[in-house]
C-alpha cells in the first residue's frame, strides 16, 4: 500500500471542539458547493476499504475541506479471538490515506467463527474479558502509532457471569491502555433506560476525564418480554429530549468538546441534519458563556 | 463460564431463530429475555439483508422487494461475510440466485444480478488511466498485429444467457420497463474510466475477442480468434478503447 505525503491541499487534521456529522453520499454535493460551517465529518473506515472510484473521490473533497474523525465498526475489538490482522491493516491503510484526527472504535464484537454479523455485540465484564480486550486496544494503538478512543455501548441484555460494572470496566481499560473515551450520550440513555439505572450516576462513574469526543443520536422504542421500554440504538431519527439534556449536562463537566450527530439511517436532506449540529454547537456555546459568567462573578 | 463459550453460545443462537436466548443472558428479571436477545438477531438480519438490498437494486425491482427480501434473507442465513468489509459481501449472491427454486421461473434474474455485482466491482476498483485512442495515433498500421493490451483494474467481461444487459437498463429509470426488442443472448463489458461506471452491450464477437486481449493474446492472435463472417477487429479495438477497457500506457 503506497504511503501519501501529507498534503498540503487539505486543512489541519486535529478535530475541533465543535460539532460534527455523518458523511453520507447523498449530502457531499451540497456540502462541496456550500462548505456549510461545521467542525468535522465522520466516516465508518470499512465504507472507505475499496481501492478506489466515487466515494474515494467524494471522501478526498470533503478532506480537503474539513477534518476527518475516523470511526471503526468491525474491528471487533470485544472478541475472545485474536484481531483480524489483514483488518488492522486495512485500517492503518485508510488512516494514512486521509489523516484523520481522531479514530475510535467499539466496547463490541461482531466478528466470530461464523464470519461477521454486522452489529455490536455485547460482552461479559470479568478480569478475564478485560484482559482480552485491553490486549486488543494495545495491538490497535500499536498498528496505528496513535492513541485511539473507545466507545461505551447500547446493549440489551446483560451476563450472569460480569462481576464488573461497565464504568469500572471502561476505567480500568483507560487506566491499562491509555486509549482515550468516546462517550455515546444516546447509548448512555438507551442502556440506562434498558438495565433501569440512573443516567446521571452513570456519567458520576464514568472517566469523563479521558473523553476525547460526544455522540448523539436517535434511538427507536421497543418492549420487552415484561412490557416494559427497550430502547433501539437505531440512528434513524433526531436526537431526543432525554439524550439532549444529558449532553448539555456532560458539556457543563467537561466543557466543549467534539461532538457528532450520527444519523445512518432513514438519512434526511442535509438541512435537517445540518439542524441537529447547530444545535449540538448551539448547547456548547451556552455551557461556555455561562462558564465564562461563573468565573466574572467570582472573580468581582 | 470463559469468555469464549459465552460468545460462541451468543452466536450460535444468533444464526438460528427457533434457539431461545442463551441462558448466560439476563434482562431485568434476572433471566433470559427473548425479546431482547431478539433485537441482535434482528440487528445482524437487517443489516445484512440491506446490504445485499444496495447492492442488488434492479434485481430486487425485477422480483419486488418483499420476495427479493425472502431471497435475500435466505442468503444471508446460508452465508455471512468473510470480512467486515461489506462492499465485497454478496459477490457470490448471483451463484446463489442461479440455485434459488422459487426463483426458478425467472431464467434472466442470476444474469442480472452477475451484471450488477460486476457493476459494483467496477465502482470499488483502482483508480488507474485509461488508454486512449490517441496512444495509437502515431503508430503505423503494420505494428496494429503485434500490440498488446492490458485490462484497466475497473473493466469486467460477462456473457449472458439472456438479454440482461439491456433488461438491467429498461429498469433504470421510474418509468415503466420495456421488454428487450430482441430477446438474445447478450455479452457486455462493464468499465469505470473516470468516475461514473459504463455498461455496454458488445457486438457479436466482442466477447471472445475482448477477452484474448484481456488475457494477453496480441491484437493479431485475438482477430485470428474471432475471425468470422464480418467481424472488423478494427472497429472492435477502437471500441474497446473507448469504453476505457484497457489500461494506459500501453503494453510493450
Amino acid at each position: 500500500m503506497p504511503v501519501s505525503p501529507p498534503s498540503p491541499m487539505r486543512v489541519a487534521a486535529p478535530l475541533p471542539d465543535r460539532a460534527g456529522v455523518g458523511l453520507k453520499a447523498d449530502h457531499v454535493e451540497e456540502i462541496l458547493a456550500g462548505r456549510p460551517d461545521l467542525g468535522f465529518f465522520e466516516i465508518h473506515a470499512e465504507n472507505y476499504m475499496g481501492d478506489g472510484g466515487p466515494a474515494h473521490r467524494r471522501l478526498e473533497a470533503v478532506r480537503a475541506l474539513y477534518p476527518l474523525s475516523l470511526h471503526g465498526v468491525g474491528l471487533s475489538i470485544g472478541s475472545p479471538k485474536p484481531l483480524d490482522k489483514e483488518h488492522l491493516k486495512r485500517l492503518v491503510a485508510v488512516a494514512r490515506r486521509y489523516e484523520p484526527g481522531m479514530f475510535s472504535e467499539h466496547l463490541a464484537w461482531s466478528s466470530h467463527n461464523l464470519g461477521f454479523l454486522d452489529d455490536l455485540l455485547p460482552l461479559p465484564y470479568t478480569a478475564q474479558t478485560l484482559a482480552t480486550v485491553c490486549d486488543h486496544i494495545d495491538q490497535t494503538q500499536e498498528a496505528l502509532g496513535r492513541r485511539m478512543l473507545l466507545e461505551n455501548p447500547s446493549t440489551y441484555l446483560l451476563f450472569a457471569e460480569s462481576t464488573l460494572s461497565e464504568t469500572d470496566f471502561i476505567a480500568e481499560i483507560g487506566r491499562r491502555t491509555g486509549c482515550g473515551l468516546l462517550l455515546d450520550v444516546n447509548n448512555v440513555i438507551v442502556s440506562a433506560t434498558n438495565h433501569g439505572f440512573d443516567p446521571i450516576a452513570y456519567l458520576d462513574a464514568y472517566p469523563l476525564r479521558h473523553v476525547e469526543e460526544i455522540h448523539l443520536a436517535g434511538y427507536a422504542e421497543a418492549q420487552d418480554d415484561a412490557g416494559r421500554p427497550l430502547l433501539i440504538d437505531a440512528h434513524d431519527s433526531p436526537v431526543r429530549e432525554g439524550v439532549w439534556a444529558l449532553y448539555a449536562e456532560t458539556i457543563r463537566r467537561i466543557g466543549p468538546t467534539p461532538s457528532l450527530i450520527e444519523w445512518d439511517n432513514d438519512v434526511p436532506a442535509w438541512p435537517v441534519l445540518f439542524a441537529e449540529a447547530r444545535r449540538a454547537e448551539a448547547s456548547m456555546a451556552r455551557v461556555a458563556v455561562a462558564t465564562q459568567e461563573k468565573a466574572l462573578s467570582h472573580a468581582v | 463460564m470463559p469468555f469464549e463459550a459465552t460468545i460462541d453460545a451468543f452466536a450460535q443462537a444468533l444464526s438460528d431463530p427457533a434457539r431461545p436466548a442463551p441462558p448466560q443472558t439476563r434482562g431485568r428479571d434476572g433471566r433470559p429475555d427473548a425479546r431482547r436477545f431478539a433485537v441482535y438477531r434482528n440487528n445482524v438480519a437487517v443489516g445484512l439483508i440491506g446490504a445485499i438490498e444496495a447492492r442488488y437494486p434492479i434485481a430486487r425491482r425485477l422480483v419486488g422487494d418483499a420476495f427479493f427480501r425472502a431471497m435475500a434473507g435466505a442468503f444471508v442465513a446460508a452465508e455471512k461475510p468473510r470480512s467486515p468489509v461489506l462492499i465485497h459481501y454478496g459477490e457470490n449472491f448471483p451463484d446463489f440466485v442461479a440455485g434459488f427454486e422459487p426463483a426458478r421461473e425467472i431464467a434472466y434474474l442470476c444474469d442480472v444480478a452477475r451484471l450488477e455485482n460486476a457493476w459494483v466491482e467496477a465502482y470499488h476498483a483502482a483508480e488507474a488511466p485509461a488508454l486512449a485512442l490517441d496512444a495509437l495515433g502515431e503508430m503505423a498500421p503494420e505494428d496494429f498485429a503485434a500490440l498488446r493490451f492490458a485490462p484497466h483494474p475497473a473493466a469486467r467481461l460477462l456473457r449472458f444467457c439472456h438479454p440482461a444487459a439491456s433488461i438491467w437498463a429498461a429498469h433504470q429509470g421510474t418509468d415503466a420497463p420495456r421488454p428487450p426488442e430482441d430477446w438474445r443472448a447478450e455479452e457486455a463489458l462493464v468499465t469505470r474510466p473516470e468516475a461514473d461506471v459504463l455498461v455496454r452491450v458488445l457486438p457479436p464477437g466482442g466477447w471472445e475477442f475482448a477477452r484474448a486481449l484481456f488475457a494477453g493474446a496480441t491484437l493479431g492472435e485475438a482477430a485470428e480468434l474471432s475471425a468470422g463472417e464480418g467481424f472488423d477487429p478494427g472497429s472492435h479495438v477502437v471500441g474497446l478503447i473507448e469504453a476505457g477497457a484497457f489500461l494506459s500506457p500501453l503494453k510493450e
